[in-house]
């Protein structure tokens, strides 16, 4: 198991956002985190990633436990893919995308040409080659946001969180990124994500966790997870969950007044 | 993989192309600046004098000029001249630090107080009658005691955004350093001590010694050793607090090596020459205008730039009018201009 959740709590300042969390993902597998706004998903990604400390539980990567692990080791196996987002400077695409090589280096050392290359090939799996010398500010926002995947994958890392990877963007765009979500998984990654349609967790996901009032409301096979009494308990709508000809997954509708 | 049209990738490639040519070209530019800067004067020295000069002393040739053009060039311009390029340089490379540190492009070098607290601390040494190697050793413990304090309230107050929180204490701390200043002024003798303050918080290199250069120049060296040698992390540094420590970087620790490297070669700086203020803010712009904002080109840009900055403002300030006009005027003065014509016409946004 690359990444094995126990009994976490998580929160921020005073404030306990969750707790007894318990789940697992293996590597070539995607978890998706479905919960409303406010569920404490955000802060479930940064506990996972390091950046806040666990209130209670652990957090094992690879065995180990996070708690113990420095910046380096935990950033060259986890990758984080932010919302895309404007970045302050103009860099270059290309520039964007080496610095994901970080974790790999020394605290004196500039990326060299293996770094280069390990940026270019990033950039060619994501089929964004033609960016490499766009300037980041400039590039429209799912463009942006495939960069930045680009980014996480050029320190080849074994796990990929990705903080709701598909809002902001338009329909195509979204497909787009789930599309790569799927390549990345068959290409042995693991990846998490967090996303407020139930569509994408049923298209993409292996598995998934639900969290609701700091709890865990659902963990397992989507097909089997997502049902309209879990969307009820988590959005408190009423939704369809229903197989259309033509499409593997079911698809999810909401039932407007 | 398709490759993008030379067109569309013209200003980005146009940065990548800054490379071993251009630093020789930039290299040659700042020799001959610094031998027009020896060379022009109330005292005008001819390039052969000066040649002559440089010659006996730098090589031990025989000496062929007379005694008091030996002593225009090495005693009364060579300490100006050698000021202005170490001083320009370290303003203008804690500037563009700061900017990338705090995310902000309105960040100068005292966004963390450093001006101010030195300034209170040369200030206090004026209205005291000290000599002016202590009010130098005041200028230099004010600044650093400044941020000192700053750093220090940012790490008490852990609630908010720590990059917020530093620039909130720096305006509030800086706002007190200022209220002592202007309280010192109005107690201070408005015929001497009154002119040598304002002289003073306006910045000027006219008493510089190569005594003082020497002696600010290993905190100088020690300040700039992390900021040259981080400058590619400080582009992951630039991203904000959480992206960074998520890419591997210890934030925790680079944030404050950073932050003090800068601190130290401004605090040298304003010791020795006094507030001169516009630098560090406008240099990194005009560098990041030059080659782009990536820290590895970014930095040694700023260096130079800023000492041929310096070297230019202090030339003219000291050539232009009969009296020596303060630098701090004159920096804004012909940087601000100079500043909007590039933001007019620079196709690059400042970010």
């Amino acid at each position: 198991m690359l990444l094995r959740v126990e009994d976490l709590a998580f929160g921020y300042g005073a404030r306990t956002v969750g707790a007894g969390v318990s789940f697992g993902l293996e590597a070539g597998a995607v978890l998706c985190l479905l919960g409303p706004n406010g569920g404490g998903k955000t802060t479930l990604f940064k506990t996972l990633l390091g950046l806040m400390p666990a209130r209670a539980g652990r957090v094992l990567l690879d065995g180990a436990d996070l708690s113990r692990l420095s910046r380096t080791e935990i950033a060259r196996a986890v990758a984080y893919v932010p919302q895309a987002h404007a970045a302050f400077f103009p860099f270059t695409v290309r520039e964007v995308v080496v610095m994901g090589r970080a974790s790999r280096l020394g605290p004196f050392s500039a990326p060299g040409p293996a770094d280069e290359a390990a940026a270019e090939r990033a950039l060619a799996t994501l089929g964004i080659g033609h960016l490499s010398e766009k300037i980041y500010t400039e590039i429209s926002g799912g463009e942006r946001q495939l960069v930045l995947i680009a980014r996480a994958l050029s320190g080849e890392p074994r796990l990929l969180m990705m903080d709701e990877p598909t809002a902001s963007l338009d329909f195509g765009n979204q497909a787009r990124v789930l599309t790569q979500v799927r390549r990345l998984a068959r290409a042995g990654i693991a990846v998490m994500l967090s996303t407020h349609d139930p569509d994408h967790a049923l298209l993409c996901a292996d598995r998934v966790v639900a969290l609701h009032d700091g709890g865990l409301a659902a963990c397992g096979p989507p097909a089997e997870t997502i049902t309209p009494a879990l969307l009820r308990r988590l959005y408190g709508i009423d939704v369809v969950v229903t197989a259309v000809p033509g499409v593997a997954a079911p698809v999810c509708a909401p039932i407007l007044d | 993989m398709s490759r993008t049209p030379a067109a569309v990738a013209s200003q980005a490639s146009a940065w990548r192309k800054v490379g071993i040519p251009t630093a020789i070209l930039s290299g040659f530019g700042l020799l001959a600046l610094i031998l027009a800067a020896l060379a022009i004067g109330k005292y005008p020295v001819s390039l052969a004098d000066l040649v002559g000069v440089l010659g006996h002393r730098l090589l031990g040739l025989p000496s062929r000029t007379p005694a008091a053009v030996e002593t225009v060039v090495m005693q009364v311009r060579l300490p100006r001249v050698v000021a202005a390029l170490v001083v320009g340089a370290a303003l203008s490379a804690a500037g563009a630090t700061y900017q990338g540190l705090f995310r902000n492009p309105l960040v100068s070098p005292d966004i963390l107080g450093v001006s101010a607290g030195a300034g209170l601390g040369a200030v206090l040494g004026i209205y005291l009658g000290l000599p002016v190697a202590a009010i130098q050793g005041l200028a230099f413990a004010g600044g650093l005691g400044a941020v000192a304090l700053v750093y220090g309230v940012g790490l008490a107050v852990r609630r908010h955004d720590p990059v917020l929180t530093l620039v909130l204490a720096g305006v509030a701390v800086g706002a007190v350093l200022g209220a002592g200043i202007s309280l010192l002024k109005v107690l201070a003798d408005p015929y001497n001590q009154l002119p040598a303050i304002t002289f003073w918080l306006l910045g000027s290199l006219s008493s510089v010694t190569l005594g003082d250069i020497v002696a600010i120049l290993p905190m100088m060296l020690l300040g700039l050793a992390p900021l040259v040698l981080l400058r590619w992390r400080m582009n992951l540094m630039s991203l904000g607090d959480e992206e960074a420590r998520a890419l591997g970087v210890e934030t925790r620790v680079l944030r404050p090596v950073l932050v003090a490297g800068a601190t130290l070669v401004t605090a040298a700086a304003v010791s020795m020459t006094g507030v001169i203020g516009w630098i560090g803010l406008i240099v990194p712009h005009i560098a990041r205008l030059l080659v782009g904002p990536d820290y590895r080109r970014l930095l040694p840009a700023s260096l130079v730039l800023g000492a041929a900055y310096l070297l230019t403002v202090d030339l003219i300030a000291r050539s232009a009018g009969t009296i020596e006009v303060p630098l701090g005027i004159l920096t804004a003065l012909v940087g601000a201009p100079f500043f909007l014509w590039l933001l007019a016409a620079g196709r690059r946004g400042l970010g």
